[in-house]
């Protein structure tokens, strides 16, 4: 029976984040919401195993957690919690509804509104960055708190306290539930987009410890139902081809003992060729639809190194013309450093080793390590040696760190 | 309905204008968001504050009352002036937070006040 089970949760956490959404509006307020989603899994557990996944889980949970929700609104009824009861009973309009009518007018909404409606809420730009993760994770995502420390490598109350707090700002400085005017949408997509692309990060960059959950993974399902709640947002189809053209070369990214491998020595015939077409697909789509930015120009640069079957056939020109329209869009110095890497390729590591020369980016671990590999390849060994020594003391990645130890060494 | 406090928060470490242009522009635009705020009958109340040397803080413990010239604790920034308004949700409150911002040249911090 705990196959069952395991797979009961499963499908309970992906169908989850539609059920909390469609909850919150019903009743206004995130902690009941999750707490009768959360009675709807316990009967999940005793009901799928014996009958079976129903055909539609994310209904199955709203109507079963509707029930338990209409019996919570009638004991706040009777408890006289003013305060309370308002905030469940009052609509959008700020009009006292009847709760019988307003859960049963709830249930015809669309769903994919409630989740629109979540994740701006989730992602509202009033909400710091960390709150903002954790709340997607935990609300969307579906991931309990504990495997969210987890993954954030912070201790599981300092995880909670966090939710808390985000959900405590929520409900006391009124961040609406509701989905954003046609004007505001490009600024707070980009807050969403934002979130999703550092979950993902977090995931990619973070070590291979299997115990951690798997983030990368997580960005990206969650990255496909924004896609499909808004399809007609190329910045979000650029960061989901950007995601899967990453994603792709998880397999030759670390050797046999963990350490990691650069892009120019991986071996590339580990890398998905399904995840790069379907990555390449989407770039093609972004093209087509004409509206191009930040997110597309990094996914279209990692579509031309999908294209290589070897580092040799890397189309350097492209990706440094490429760097160029990223540099319009984000003028910034770690944009301007990867461009050097491109114009290493094209114009020889002295030009580059120039452009890197004059950012002012002596805290990142990457500029040096940069810098060490342009100086390596011009032979001036001592000064490589230790820029990389220096990147090594700066990451804070384990797996870089001995990576860099090993070139500071070598 | 959600009341918000509008706090103007102002770094009297340094002269609040540069010249006489901004200040004269700070007073009449302030007026002017102020007219707005009333018309859109949004407003609760509103004042500007005497620069913070003129504060007096009283704290009573134990039954005996401690008065301090100045204010509580030391800092750089310190409130200025604040608006009370009356809105519904804080997406509102920071739209018409940009345009007080924009008026009185400073920050301007928003902060619900507890429902009844």
């Amino acid at each position: 029976m705990a196959d069952a089970s395991a797979e009961v949760a499963a499908v309970f956490r992906h169908e989850s984040g539609k059920a909390v959404a469609t909850l919150v509006r019903m009743l206004g307020d995130i902690d009941s919401a999750q707490e009768a989603v959360q009675d709807a899994f316990v009967r999940a557990l005793e009901v799928w195993p014996r009958d079976g996944v129903p055909p539609s889980p994310a209904a199955w949970i709203v109507t079963t957690a509707k029930h338990r929700a209409i019996d919570v609104v009638r004991r706040e009824r009777t408890r006289e919690d003013r305060y309370r009861g308002r905030a469940v009973m009052e609509g959008e309009d700020g009009t006292q509804a009847d709760p019988a009518q307003a859960i049963a007018d709830a249930l015809d909404e669309p769903v994919r509104d409630d989740q629109l409606r979540l994740m701006f809420t989730c992602c509202h730009p009033a909400l710091g960055m960390e709150a903002r993760v954790a709340l997607t994770l935990r609300l969307i995502g579906g991931l309990e708190t504990r495997d969210i420390a987890r993954a954030f490598l912070v201790p599981e109350s300092t995880m909670a306290q966090r939710i808390t707090r985000a959900k405590r700002k929520i409900a006391a400085a009124r961040i609406p539930y509701r989905v954003p005017s046609r004007e505001e949408l490009p600024e707070r997509m980009g807050a969403v987009l934002a979130v999703l692309y550092l979950v993902f990060n977090e995931g990619y960059s973070g070590t291979t410890d299997a115990t951690r959950p798997d983030l990368a993974r997580e960005a990206i399902r969650l990255t496909r139902e924004v896609r499909a709640l808004l399809p007609d947002h190329p910045e979000t189809t650029g960061l989901l081809a950007l995601m899967l053209l990453t994603e792709s070369r998880r397999p030759a990214r670390f050797n046999a003992s963990g350490d990691v491998v650069l892009l120019a020595d991986q071996n590339r015939s580990l890398w998905d060729r399904a995840l790069i077409e379907q990555g390449q697909r989407l770039v093609l789509d972004c093209i087509e639809a004409g509206q191009p930015g930040p997110y597309q120009v990094q996914a279209a640069i990692a579509a031309v190194h999908g294209d290589a079957r070897r580092f040799e056939d890397t189309d350097w020109p492209q990706i440094l013309a490429l760097y160029d329209q990223l540099f319009a869009f984000t003028p910034t110095a770690v944009v301007e450093l990867n461009r050097a890497v491109a114009l290493a390729e094209v114009r020889g590591p002295a030009a580059a080793l120039a452009l890197v020369d004059g950012l002012p980016l002596e805290r990142y671990h990457l500029w040096h390590a940069t810098r060490a590999t342009f100086l390596e390849r011009l032979g001036r060994l001592e000064e490589a040696r230790a820029a990389f020594a220096t990147a090594a003391e700066l990451t804070e990645n384990p797996a870089e760190r001995t990576f860099l130890r090993g070139k500071a060494g070598a | 309905m959600t009341e918000y406090l509008f706090s103007v928060h102002h770094d009297y470490s340094k002269p609040l204008f540069d010249d006489d242009a901004d200040v004269e522009a700070m007073f009449r635009d302030t007026a002017a968001f102020n007219d707005e705020a009333q018309a859109a009958g949004i407003y609760v109340f509103a004042g500007g504050l005497e620069a913070p040397d003129t504060a007096t803080t009283v704290h009573v413990r134990e039954g005996e009352t401690l008065t301090t010239d100045g204010p509580f604790a030391e800092a750089r920034e310190r409130i200025g002036g604040f608006w009370v308004l009356e809105l519904p949700d804080l997406d509102t409150a920071l739209t018409w937070a940009a345009k007080a911002s924009a008026a009185c040249q400073s920050p301007v911090e928003v902060r619900p006040f507890q429902g009844e």
